[in-house]
């Protein structure tokens, strides 16, 4: 591991990748910062399935401020895979109204406005990791150097620097995962969309991501949604943490973080950290209960 | 070397089982060319022997098994009988200097290969074409997949000497038109299925990256389906060739053709020279085996150098 230059490299990617928004984030950061980047409202969808109609989302409201990080947690099948690809223009709510960036999620996603980290890696088996990293450089149209620039910045960010020429059949399931987040970050997008990223992971390398993650949200302000299944996980990195339960899939409680934006591992066993913990809890068990 | 050993084994067993079945299909023929040469058998007349079963044949003139391994127009020949004639028409003819004598198989096999390999190109081109087209559009996907599937349900035995008939008509003299034609025909349909499936191959999650990205339909063709369907192009290929190769001896079987594998089999048969149909028919498996075996050789290599194969 090389924890210790990881602060490094954060800033280096930092101060270079984002060097271009520096300048405008000063400038705007206090009156911007909780302007809705992602507006829900009434949001319904219904999947028509050969067993019948299935009810995805219902009635769900949201709106996430520009530079929030933003949890959803659930039971499985409450929707959050969902939403998520609604945000993303993967999915068409049957009804209610979303906008991305103040404009449709389609218009926002022919603006390449964010990064989607799928719940697979699905990496392409026919290219090297730094293959997959390039692949969205190379759709967007990124001149050669700019790529390997950036591919280099991701790789060693996600912590695979030595694994550029290897294929992703020679890595492990977590290392898959992490060059998929890499593939994620290589390109400007404000908004990052992550379902289950580091599920696949061992504790201790989940820790350090996460770490990670809140390091590099810190500097470059991107607006982060993020789906997990781990209570802390959720409120280590978030500002909002959002539970939603099943059957209908819906939003049943939206927690906002008064945890302070620089958060060392430590803070997890701060009694605030522990009361906002147990809150989601009892969130989810208020979910389950409604159903039964 | 570790691949070998089960081929060999089972080329083996199959040259065994060829070689004891040569008695008791030839034992007929040769007792009637052992009563003409004045031997007494049981029983005496043909005519007789006809109500006896080849095995009791056997066993009541086991003296006259040895002739069933040596005949000269056996019913069955024997794989020794057909090596030498395989050599005799090629190697030999070959060290002989007359390795393109309209005798040689060198030569009609030569002819053959080159319908192959032509009817395949071609084949290969359609079927790729037909497969972009079919997954491309829905209109085509449902109007060209059925038209694929029932040309293959035409018997190509009777469709050949149409195609060479209307080509002829249409003044193309050449005959080996006709044969590529026949050849691609076959070959198509693996190379349309396979690469239709190939082109499909890639899960939903792969596309919904790529929309992310909003990548154009082009760049989703080129950066994700043409590599993904890669590895079914070849499994198809394989297929692809040998079906060639069937199509242009099929091309060369009705009258007319003097020159091919095809042509040889069908001269054999016309007359009545056994050896010279095995020589045929030997050569065109080994023929095809070649084919195969170098696009095996292809795939690895390109899947190797793809990173999709270790
Ligand atoms: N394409 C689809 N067609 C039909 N039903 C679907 C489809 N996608 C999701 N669903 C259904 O919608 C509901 C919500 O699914 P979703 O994937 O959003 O759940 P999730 O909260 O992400 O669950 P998990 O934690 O297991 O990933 C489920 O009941 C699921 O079966
Ligand atoms: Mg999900």
């Amino acid at each position: 591991m090389r924890t210790n230059g990881g602060s490094d490299l954060i800033r280096d990617l930092a101060a270079t990748q984002y060097c271009c928004q520096q300048e405008k984030t000063d400038v705007t950061i206090q009156p911007a910062i909780n302007a809705p980047v992602i507006s829900a409202k009434g949001l319904d969808l219904t999947f028509q399935t050969g067993d019948g109609p299935v009810h995805a989302l219902r009635d769900v409201s949201l709106d996430i401020g520009k530079g929030d990080f933003v949890s959803f947690i659930g039971p499985s099948g409450c929707g959050k895979t969902t939403f998520l690809r609604v945000m993303a223009d993967l999915e068409q709510p049957t009804a209610g109204q979303i906008t991305v960036n103040g404009t449709s999620p389609e218009a926002a996603r022919k603006a390449r406005a964010y990064g989607y980290v799928f719940q697979a890696a699905g990496l392409y088996p026919w290219r090297t990791i730094g293959g997959n990293i390039r692949l969205p450089l190379e759709i967007m149209g990124y001149d050669r150097a700019d790529q390997d620039a950036r591919v280099a910045r991701v790789l060693d960010l996600v912590e695979l620097g030595g694994f550029e020429k290897k294929y992703p059949w020679q890595l492990s399931g977590g290392m898959q995962q992490r060059a998929s987040i890499a593939r994620a970050l290589a390109f400007d997008a404000d908004i990052l969309l992550m379902d289950e990223p580091f599920g696949a992971l061992d504790e201790i390398v989940r820790d350090h991501l996460n770490e990670q993650l809140l390091k590099l949200w810190d500097r470059t302000d991107k607006t982060i949604c993020f789906v997990t299944h781990s209570i802390p996980e959720a409120v280590y990195l978030s500002t909002k943490i959002v539970v939603m339960s099943p059957r209908p899939g819906r939003i049943t409680d939206v927690i906002d973080s008064p945890l302070p934006r620089v958060r060392p591992l430590e803070i997890r066993d701060t009694p605030e950290f522990l009361e906002i913990a147990h809150r989601v809890r009892e969130g989810l068990r208020a979910g389950h209960a409604y159903d039964d | 070397m570790r691949n070998a050993l089960p081929v060999l084994t089972v080329l083996i067993a199959i040259l065994a089982i060829w070689y004891v079945a040569v008695a008791p299909m030839n034992i007929r023929v040769a007792l009637d060319q052992a009563q003409r040469a004045g031997a007494v058998l049981q029983p005496e007349t043909a005519l007789e022997r006809q109500e006896v079963s080849v095995w009791s044949l056997m066993l009541r003139n086991s003296a006259q098994i040895g002739q069933t391994y040596a005949m000269e127009r056996p019913r069955l020949p024997t794989p020794g009988q057909v090596a030498t004639e395989l050599w005799s028409t090629t190697g030999e003819m070959a060290l002989n200097g007359r390795a393109m004598s309209k005798r040689s198989l060198i030569y009609h096999g030569w002819i053959t290969l080159q319908s192959t390999l032509w009817g395949f190109a071609l084949g290969t081109a359609l079927g790729i074409l037909g497969a972009v087209a079919i997954v491309y559009s829905r209109v085509v996907n449902m109007s060209l997949m059925p038209w694929a599937i029932i040309s293959q349900t035409v018997p190509i035995v009777a469709l050949a000497p149409m195609i060479i008939v209307v080509s002829s008509q249409l003044g193309i003299q050449d005959r080996a038109v006709p044969k590529a034609i026949i050849s691609a025909y076959l070959c198509y349909f693996p190379v349309l299925v396979g690469m239709v499936k190939g082109l499909r191959s890639p899960a939903h999650a792969q596309l919904d990256l790529l929309k992310t990205y909003n990548a154009s339909g082009f760049q989703a063709f080129l950066k994700l389906r043409l590599p993904a369907s890669v590895p079914y192009l070849f499994t198809s290929l394989k297929v692809g060739i040998a079906a060639a190769l069937v199509g242009t001896i099929v091309g060369e079987l009705p009258t007319g053709a003097i020159s091919g594998l095809g042509a040889r089999i069908l001269i054999g048969d016309q007359f009545g020279t056994p050896l010279a149909i095995w020589a045929a028919l030997v050569a065109a498996a080994v023929l095809a085996g070649v084919l195969v075996t170098l696009l095996d050789i292809a795939q690895r290599v390109t899947l190797r150098r793809m990173g999709m194969a270790p």
